[in-house]
């Protein structure tokens, strides 16, 4: 009990660290422009008129105000941790004067939705698959399935969602293209309800899935080739331990340890890829609000969005950390 | 005089390999036969790279590609059916292993599931043998445990916890709670301390005499031989060289190998500086003409370079293949 | 090192296929040199034909030949992932030999450092960074913070061969029998460290390439110079594929997955290649 504690007690300090170094990343990143954002937003808002001086001044106070820009670059950064702290980003811009958490909150749950169900099922298929091509190494369909996963694996999300949305946006189609589920139905707990979420969320899962699925082949596939020749497999084997047992209990289970660590390292990429494939099928996640708040100049969003998705992702791997030790007895004795 | 529990004839096994454009074929088991009896220990002797690690393996039917069996019979006469196991169904193997042939591993550190306890490998291993319902089954675990002066509570142990020589001995206890008649151990004291090593072998000894299983015991040390093994039989380059009782093989080794490897044993009272032997052992991919050991040995002639030596029995129970075998010795 | 690569290219076919298809793209992109038309002007041939003779692959709804602009925009494309491989490669082998080799503390320190560059998602901040530099936005700029921000995968499989060579016995033997350190790390480290920053050099071109692509093609980077996702950008911009535009978007994206492909069959095939383990099964040690 005392290892877990001690595990538990590094991988929170770990995870504060991260939190810490990314948003301070953050800080540097909007700090270390010579674009002043206030005058670029007062240069936004004024171009198509004539605004009096007593205006653009007044617009100046409450812009800097708004961008937490008053003062030195110390005051500065302490008026940012205290917002990100308590999680008040401000009013955005674009939508105002909705506060950009009250935004970022109507986007996280599809983001996260999106997120949990394409990476487990990636994760598991993609595992299963690998683990049973390493482990039966003369199977032609598992080889043939290896090609598959390893020809989509190096071609970035964004292409491959492009590629999708051609083929069932101009060839077939007959799936759904944008939004998060069908526009106008009331958003109730119906099955109808329901049934468009699904069908609006096959495309951009079926988009991380192609994308991802190799990776996880891979990895599994040489895990168990390198496995089978441990001595507990082996001596399994000698044991007269049936096939399906030792392909279970001895060989998936101890692979999939270090896959599990690898998904904990693999979650910031993957998230990369989900606000992509977000914007390409118009899935209302954080992905589609993060771009057009680019395009909108809303300065407020695209920082409030990159915070959170820090914050977010640690704590997925912080999650992920923390069941470890239920899949790797070893680290609990440690 | 009973049927022998192991019977070993000309077996041939090798490696093929064809990677890159090069072929390759490792003679790493060349034309072996030998005999095991019931209630017996036969050692088997040999440095690494003479094959014996190969020899078990194909004894136990544990060949992967690129390993071939490509003549000869390994056949176990055992107590309800006798089987030459390289020609069973599958289904007649997994209900031979473990139940009439169990095995102990080299460098056990590794061999039980990490991730699991020790209590599931038993029941992997053992569970559809012993044909009763679990709790019974756990039972006569237990009391098989405590008879090899084990707790019982290491069944609920992960492997991680256990120190390398309780693992070697719960491997031990694994590989005998079903009470098979014939027992493969391949170097089981190796990599633990002499200290450790000493209760490993008096255990294994002790079960032996009260399961009357025959144990095949490879390891290059010649002095757990001395203390343990019935018979002994030494391994060089793939072929068997000398066979005999171990009293006898000691006594009045016929083989220059054999005589080396005894020789270089530490005796008390005995200050003689050691001479290790020439050149190194062949390579089992283009072994040499002839006698293998030829190039090293210090009685070579012309016909050793030109033809194998077969197997002759040169006394009760003692055989050797060379053509200058040593005389029986005056002790 | 070369008769490495040419055993490779006899034997291993993902190997022999990743250099076929990088040497196309290669091939092509030097063809740039010899473009009758310069990359940024518009308007000098008939909008909006589909491939023929005249046009190999077409031309755009800007006016320009598809076939030498795209032979600028792979180059740009290659150039920039090389650019940001070579920047990541000098930080990823500073921080994993440093780690490597010195252990303790200062290895701690800098393993979780590395592993916050793993875990933060690298997307929102490079859009940020987009965000406020805005028209300041320049390739090299773009490329140095990509090398900032993506070295940390690298460094810790640097740091992992380091660690083994440290404790390795050739090592001790090196340094028993009187070699300087600058012998030992370059007669008996270097060929072991060599292949894997060969291989993790593909994949971070192909990390840096796929980003440029995503980038531009949102508009998030110069949009005036041509490179695979700056093309697709203003293919977008003029609807291409509605209007019947195809070959504006299909022959870079071509091009650009043959590049992906390759690098990665590259990458695959060294590491298996490397690997100990996989060679013996080859071999049948």
């Amino acid at each position: 009990m005392k290892g877990y504690l001690i595990y538990l007690l590094t991988r929170l300090g770990q995870f504060a660290l991260v939190v810490f170094i990314g948003i301070n990343i953050t800080f540097i990143v909007t700090h270390a422009t010579p674009i002043d954002p206030v005058e670029q937003s007062i240069a936004a808002a004024t171009q198509y008129g004539s605004t009096s001086p007593e205006a653009i001044a007044l617009m100046r106070q409450s812009l800097k105000e708004l961008y937490g820009l008053e003062g030195g670059l110390g005051d500065q950064y302490l008026a940012f941790w205290r917002r990100v702290a308590v999680g008040n980003f401000g009013p955005s811009l674009s939508a105002f004067p909705t506060p950009v958490a009250v935004l970022i909150g109507r986007a996280l749950p599809w983001t996260a939705a999106l997120l949990t169900i394409s990476t487990l099922l990636t994760w598991v298929l993609g595992n299963l698959l690998g683990g049973l091509a390493g482990y039966y190494r003369r199977s032609r369909a598992l080889r043939l399935a290896g090609v598959l996963a390893m020809t989509f694996h190096p071609i970035p999300y964004y292409i491959v969602a492009f590629l999708l949305l051609i083929v069932f946006g101009y060839l077939w189609p007959v799936l759904p293209l944008g939004g998060g589920s069908t526009m106008n139905m009331p958003r109730e707990w119906s099955w109808a309800f329901v049934g468009s979420l699904v069908s609006h969320s096959i495309l951009p899962i079926l988009s991380l899935a192609l994308v991802g699925l190799g990776g996880w082949f891979m990895g599994m596939r040489s895990l168990v080739s390198n496995i089978v020749t441990e001595d507990y497999v082996v001596y399994a084997e000698l044991g007269g331990v049936e096939r399906r047992r030792i392909l279970a209990s001895y060989v998936m289970r101890n692979a999939l340890v270090p896959q599990v660590t690898g998904l904990a390292m693999s979650l910031g990429a993957i998230f990369n890829g989900a606000i992509i494939t977000e914007q390409v099928f118009g899935y209302p996640g954080v992905g589609t609000l993060l771009v057009s708040a680019v395009y909108a100049g809303d300065y407020s969003l695209v920082l409030g969005i990159t915070t959170v998705s820090i914050v977010a992702v640690s704590l997925a791997v912080l999650l992920i950390d923390l069941l470890y030790p239920l899949l790797d007895p070893r680290v609990r004795a440690r | 005089m009973t049927e022998p529990v192991l019977t070993v004839s000309g077996l041939r096994a090798h490696y093929r390999t064809s990677a890159f454009g090069v072929e390759r074929e490792v003679r790493a088991v060349d034309d072996i036969s030998l005999r095991i009896a019931a209630n017996e220990i036969y050692g088997l002797a040999g440095e690494s790279s003479s094959g014996k690690t190969t020899l078990i393996k194909t004894i136990a039917n544990a060949i992967q590609p690129p390993l071939e069996v490509l003549a000869g019979s390994v056949v176990f006469n055992f107590r309800d059916r006798s089987v030459d196991i390289h020609d069973v169904t599958p289904r007649e193997l997994s209900a031979i292993r473990w139940k009439h042939l169990s095995y102990i591993m080299q460098g056990s550190m590794n061999v039980l599931n990490p991730v699991r306890r020790v209590r599931h490998s038993f029941v992997d291993f053992a569970f559809r043998h012993i044909g009763q319902p679990m709790p019974a089954f756990l039972e006569v675990v237990r009391g098989h445990l405590q008879r090899l002066h084990l707790a019982p509570d290491v069944l609920d142990a992960f492997p991680h916890q256990l120190s390398g020589g309780m693992r070697q001995r719960v491997t031990i206890a694994l590989a005998t709670v079903c009470r098979p008649e014939f027992i493969i151990a391949d170097e089981p004291t190796t990599a633990l301390d002499v200290v450790v090593q000493k209760g490993v072998l008096a255990m294994i000894h002790e079960i032996q005499r009260e399961l009357g299983s025959s144990i095949l015991f490879v390891t290059h040390d010649m002095s757990v031989h001395a203390n343990l093994a019935d018979r002994l039989g030494i391994m060089y380059a793939g072929r068997l060289v000398e066979e005999g009782r171990t009293a006898d093989v000691f006594r009045s080794p016929r083989h220059p190998y054999t005589a080396h490897l005894i020789a270089s044993l530490p005796r008390l009272g005995d200050s003689a500086p050691k001479k290790g032997l020439e050149g190194a052992p062949p390579s089992l991919a283009s072994p040499p003409p002839g006698c293998r050991f030829h190039p090293r040995c210090p009685r070579a002639t012309e016909v050793c370079r030109r033809e194998t030596p077969p197997m002759a029995w040169l006394a009760e129970g003692h055989r050797a293949a060379c053509f200058h075998p040593a005389s029986e010795a005056a002790t | 090192m070369g008769r490495t690569v040419l055993h490779l290219l006899r034997f291993n076919r993902q190997f022999a296929t990743g250099v076929v298809l990088l040497a196309v793209v290669a091939g092509f992109s030097c063809l740039s040199f010899f473009s009758p038309y310069p990359p940024n002007d518009s308007f000098i041939v008939p909008p909006d034909l589909p491939p023929s003779w005249d046009y190999p692959m077409g031309t755009t709804s800007r006016g320009q030949d598809l076939f030498w602009l795209l032979s600028f925009a792979i180059r740009n494309t290659l150039l920039f992932g090389i650019v940001v491989a070579v920047l990541s490669r000098i930080l990823a082998l500073a921080i994993g030999l440093v780690a490597g080799y010195s252990g303790g503390l200062l290895d701690r320190a800098l393993m979780s450092l590395n592993d916050t560059f793993i875990v933060i998602p690298l997307f929102p901040i490079l859009v940020l960074f987009y965000f406020v530099m805005r028209e300041h936005m320049s390739w090299g700029l773009l490329a140095l913070m990509m090398a900032c921000l993506g070295w940390a995968y690298d460094a810790r499989l640097i740091r992992s061969v380091a660690m083994s060579l440290r404790t390795r016995e050739f090592t001790e033997t090196g340094i028993f029998s009187g070699m300087s350190t600058r012998q030992i790390l370059v007669e008996e480290h270097l060929p072991y460290v060599l292949p894997i920053v060969f291989s993790t050099t593909m994949n971070n071109i192909n990390w840096s390439i796929g980003l440029e692509v995503t980038l531009s093609v949102l508009g998030f980077t110069d949009i005036n110079t041509p490179t695979i996702g700056v093309l697709i950008y203003w293919a977008n911009q003029h609807t291409a594929l509605v209007a019947g535009i195809w070959w504006w978007i299909f022959f870079p994206v071509l091009l650009v997955v043959m590049t992906f492909i390759g690098l990665f069959l590259l990458a695959v095939s060294m590491n298996e290649y490397i690997d100990p383990r996989s060679r013996l099964g080859r071999t049948g040690g």
